[in-house]
């Protein structure tokens, strides 16, 4: 019988795509569907004096036009993750209204919609609204944000900060341990702010049905439960029973899709006050303005060592925006997501992290892919090849000395950190050596030398990173702030003919679950893949779910469904018993049939899953049918890591890099279908180069944005990019039931500072030892001249 | 204003506003919406269609620039429920994950490969350069045109 895990089984998603059939939600057209622009403000923080409506209202097709001084004006999106002061003051939480009603306080803010019978129409009604607004000063970086006179971004409270927070061993004795170290290697810089750009633009189609009494809400969104969640409970007060959240394909998240935000929201209420579908798909630049970046944190750092290289305290300080208002999990990110990955792989028996996270005239800053693990991977990494270079080591000896011994979690324990977290399994020096010899480590250092003698600068850098995954314990996360579980729910209900469908709360856009679920859901019940339908994405089929972030679908996702085929085969064999006259503890079930053990007396599941919907010869007691759900709830996170090794040229005359080779060795437990998986590296990889090498958003004095659109934010294209190589470990996880880790954000997380290292390895004989991020030309070229 | 374009090898007769964008008309008075909008600017190409043969950019052509022409898009390049060899190497090649740019790319390969039907990998990333994908590292795009070239070599 053909078995699919484990193998590169090829999508079945893939067929609409290619045929230009997919369903994105601005494919949907609705009867009477009418659609909408958005006044934005084009200040950073300002007084709004006035809005004249007048003139819009009259345009040709105009339905309606609301402002922050309707109802709607009094609703807000509310944050999902409380991190309270160090001194105990409660985290300050700013009301995120739907429109603005007196004051500006980012670029982009909306303002007033207009919302009409065609989009063109809306849009030249928008440009009708007249806005009289006062320019205020504003502050955009998180450090100018804390020092005192800065602006405030809100007025309630003395100065910017949302919370601070820390974590780890006492600063005192961190700072002493630094003091009496042989060796203490500091940096500073800012780990930029990036802008995820998804493809596919944010789009919402709110649809009230007048008669029913019931929303519709189309959304291109990466967990359609939350949404319907926080829209009912927290925004808008409305019943959760009478709201559908639909979410069928979406153009990629990479983080920027999990949020809330308040179009969505205002859009359902206006719904209902017109009685008509409304749609809104944002344009690129309104993208740039208003989706969620990631990123932001100016960075303080410094790593002590003792003589023979081994780590004896790390202490780091640092600055996160948060930007204008909190985002869904925004307050999570530089804190649980990002200083509890500070022990990285290595044995640092000291460590302190102390985060400050102000309010900035800018949009919001939260989860990007990897959400606060790429920011501690790029400073471990970072400041351990710059202090393997002061203290005249290899980068590569340096790490294996200080490596975290290989652990399996099952016979040796599972290890302990600084930073409150227990890894699972790990065997960290193993995939450091893979990866070496995949990029032929000493022989390049030859071809180095050489061609350095001829005036080619070549170079090479390491990064050996572990991430937090499969969020998350929901008893652990609600401990540290979370105002959420983070469960998962998977059904399984095998129809009357034994074919399957399968409900997760999971979220494919671009993951692939609808082949991957199916192949491990097959292959436990040993019956064909074609026989297996995953369904996702609409709340009105699957009864909850928490979405796909972090890496979570196949580890939390995918083990909520492994529990409802578990209990379908415990209930299977009770009717199969039933109908072979045997004990239950005498059959095995093996190729889709139970089977009386040592006989050839069998029946198949198709055969039982009949007799559960046609129960006339069924057992006394038992109810009809065959269909589960599961709530499954993580014990732990899960650890992936690996090795990522960047090999660059750096031109002498120009300081353009040039990514010559790039070899990832990656260890995410059991694999479920490697050809997704690689593809899950090779992307995020690239997303990581796209941060090293070119993207940045980037606000002025005034807190204007000028990197707004795509001839200003420079994204990875096909030939900046080269083949990227990939091999893999396997280190099962221990604590879930597939053994899996989760491959979404490892890309990302493992690639900057590899690249990064290796220009500054290409340029250390001209003494420079860092460069900020990205490494544009002109950087690369002014570091060379200094 | 009238326009007449033939768009899948079927002619298609529309009045319409001037300021109406050749994507615009066809994912709105065509419902052929395999056709993305991922920018507006020509920066992504997620509306990448032929046009009289060669590939533009949809979003930034206006549909009466492109009246009197023929189109081919996304949906129009299968036949029947047989994929093109392109779209075939995508899936063989795990080419596509979220799947919004690739309409863009399948249709700017279809380009690529009319003009040089046995070009290198540096040709090929060359020929993307238009086009972004956010998901794949493109790692997957250019083995996928690559295997489309070798079996549309037949």
């Amino acid at each position: 019988m053909e078995t699919f895990i484990g193998k590169p089984v090829k999508r079945r998603e893939d067929a609409r795509f290619l045929k230009g059939a997919g369903r994105y939600t601005d494919d949907i057209k609705l009867p009477k569907m009418t659609h909408s622009a958005f006044v934005r403000s084009p200040y950073a923080h300002a007084n709004i004096r006035s809005i004249d409506i007048s003139e819009a209202s009259k345009s040709e097709g105009v339905v309606a036009i609301y402002t922050g001084a309707d109802s709607c004006g009094t609703f807000g999106v509310p944050c999902g993750w409380q991190v309270d002061f160090k001194n105990g003051e409660t985290m300050r939480e700013p009301l995120h209204p739907l429109l603005a009603k007196d004051k500006i306080k980012h670029v982009g803010e909306a303002v007033a919609i207009v919302i009409a019978e065609t989009l063109e129409q809306a849009r030249d009604a928008a440009e009708l609204v007249q806005v009289d607004y006062e320019s205020l000063p504003a502050v955009t970086d998180a450090r100018k944000a804390m020092e005192p006179g800065a602006p405030l971004v809100h007025e309630d409270w003395p100065d910017n900060a949302s919370f601070d927070w820390c974590i780890g061993n006492d600063r005192a004795a961190v700072e002493a341990a630094l003091n009496s170290a042989h060796h203490v290697t500091e940096m500073e810089f800012r780990n930029q702010r990036l802008a995820p750009n998804a493809i596919e633009p944010r789009s919402y189609i709110a649809d009230y049905d007048v008669n029913a009494g019931k929303w519709t809400l189309y959304t291109s969104t990466q967990n359609p439960h939350l949404i319907r969640l926080l829209l009912c409970a927290f925004v808008l007060g409305i019943p959760e029973h009478k709201v559908r959240v639909v979410s069928y394909d979406v153009g990629g998240g990479f983080g920027s899709k999990i949020y809330h935000y308040t179009e969505e929201a205002l859009l359902t209420w206006a719904s209902k006050e017109i009685g008509r579908p409304i749609k809104w798909t944002s344009d690129r630049t309104e993208a740039f303005l208003t989706d969620a970046h990631g990123r932001d944190h100016v960075v303080k750092s410094k790593m002590g060592f003792d003589k023979e290289g081994k780590i004896v305290a790390h202490l780091t300080d640092e600055y996160c925006a948060m930007g204008a208002y909190l985002s869904t999990f925004a307050p999570a990110v530089p804190t649980y997501l990002h200083g509890t990955l500070f022990q990285g792989v290595y044995t640092t028996p000291l460590i302190h992290l102390n985060v400050t996270a102000p309010f900035t005239h800018t949009v919001a800053v939260d989860a990007y892919r990897g959400a606060g693990r790429p920011e501690a991977t790029y400073l471990l990494e970072r400041i351990i090849s710059k202090a393997a270079k002061e203290m005249d080591m290899d980068p590569a000896e340096l790490r294996f000395k200080n490596f975290i011994p290989p652990f399996d979690g099952v016979n040796e324990p599972g290890y302990q950190t600084q930073v409150a977290l227990q890894y699972d399994s790990g065997n960290y020096p193993e995939v450091l050596k893979r990866g070496l010899e995949m990029v032929g480590y000493q022989d390049f250092r030859k071809e180095q030398e050489a061609a350095r003698k001829n005036g080619k600068l070549l170079g090479v850098g390491i990064s050996t990173y572990i991430e937090g995954c499969g969020i998350a314990p929901s008893a652990v996360v609600g401990s540290l702030g979370a105002r959420a579980g983070l469960y998962e729910v998977g059904a399984v209900r095998v129809q009357p003919t034994g074919k399957v469908s399968v409900f997760t709360g999971s979220h494919s856009h671009g993951q692939g679950h609808e082949t991957v679920f199916a192949q491990f859901v097959a292959d436990k019940l040993g019956i064909a893949m074609d026989d297996v339908e995953i369904e996702h994405g609409d709340t009105d089929q699957v009864a909850f779910g928490m979405g796909t972030y972090g890496s979570r679908s196949l580890s939390v996702g995918g083990s909520a469904i492994i529990k409802s085929v578990e209990k379908i085969l415990e209930k299977g064999a009770k009717i199969a018993a039933h109908k072979l006259e045997a004990a239950e503890e005498d059959l095995e079930y093996a190729e889709g049939k139970w089977t009386v053990k040592g006989t050839d007396k069998s029946i198949s599941f198709g055969d039982v899953s009949l007799t559960a919907y046609v129960p006339h010869d069924y057992p006394e007691g038992l109810e009809p049918g065959l269909d589960f759900s599961s709530f499954y709830d993580p014990t732990n996170f899960t650890y992936p890591f690996g090795t990522h090794i960047a090999v660059v040229e750096v031109d002498a005359d120009t300081g353009k890099v040039t990514l010559k080779r790039f070899v990832a060795c990656d260890d995410v437990g059991n694999v479920m279908n490697p050809m997704i998986v690689d593809g899950q590296i090779q992307g995020g990889v690239v997303q990581g180069v796209g941060q090293a090498l070119l993207e940045e958003v980037v606000y002025d004095e005034s807190g204007q944005m000028v990197s707004g659109s795509y001839m200003d934010y420079a994204m990875p294209r096909a030939d900046d990019i080269p083949m990227i190589e990939t091999d893999r470990t396997v280190t099962p996880c221990p604590h879930n039931p597939l053994g899996v880790k989760g491959a979404g954000e490892a890309g990302a997380i493992g690639s900057t500072p590899a690249v990064v290292n290796a220009v500054v390895d290409a340029l250390a004989h001209l003494g420079v030892t860092d460069i900020q991020m990205p490494l544009t030309p002109q950087r690369v070229w002014k570091a060379m001249q200094n | 204003m009238n326009i007449s374009i033939t768009v899948n090898g079927k002619i298609h007769t529309h009045d319409i506003e001037p300021r109406v964008s050749l994507a615009q008309f066809l994912r709105e008075n065509l419902d052929l919406t395999g056709t993305h909008i991922g920018c507006d600017t020509s920066g992504c190409g997620a509306c990448t269609v032929t046009l009289d043969g060669a590939a533009v950019k949809s979003c930034t052509v206006l549909a009466v620039q492109a009246d009197g022409g023929e189109i081919t898009t996304i949906e129009g390049l299968a036949n029947g429920d047989e994929m093109h060899p392109i779209q075939a190497a995508f899936k063989e090649n795990h080419g596509l994950q979220c799947g919004f740019c690739t309409p863009g790319m399948v249709m700017t390969a279809v380009d690529i490969l009319k003009n040089n039907p046995d070009p290198t990998e540096t040709e090929i990333r060359h020929g993307l350069e238009g086009n972004f994908c956010r998901c794949t590292g493109y790692h997957n795009i250019v083995k996928s045109i690559q295997h489309a070239a070798e079996q549309m070599k037949g």
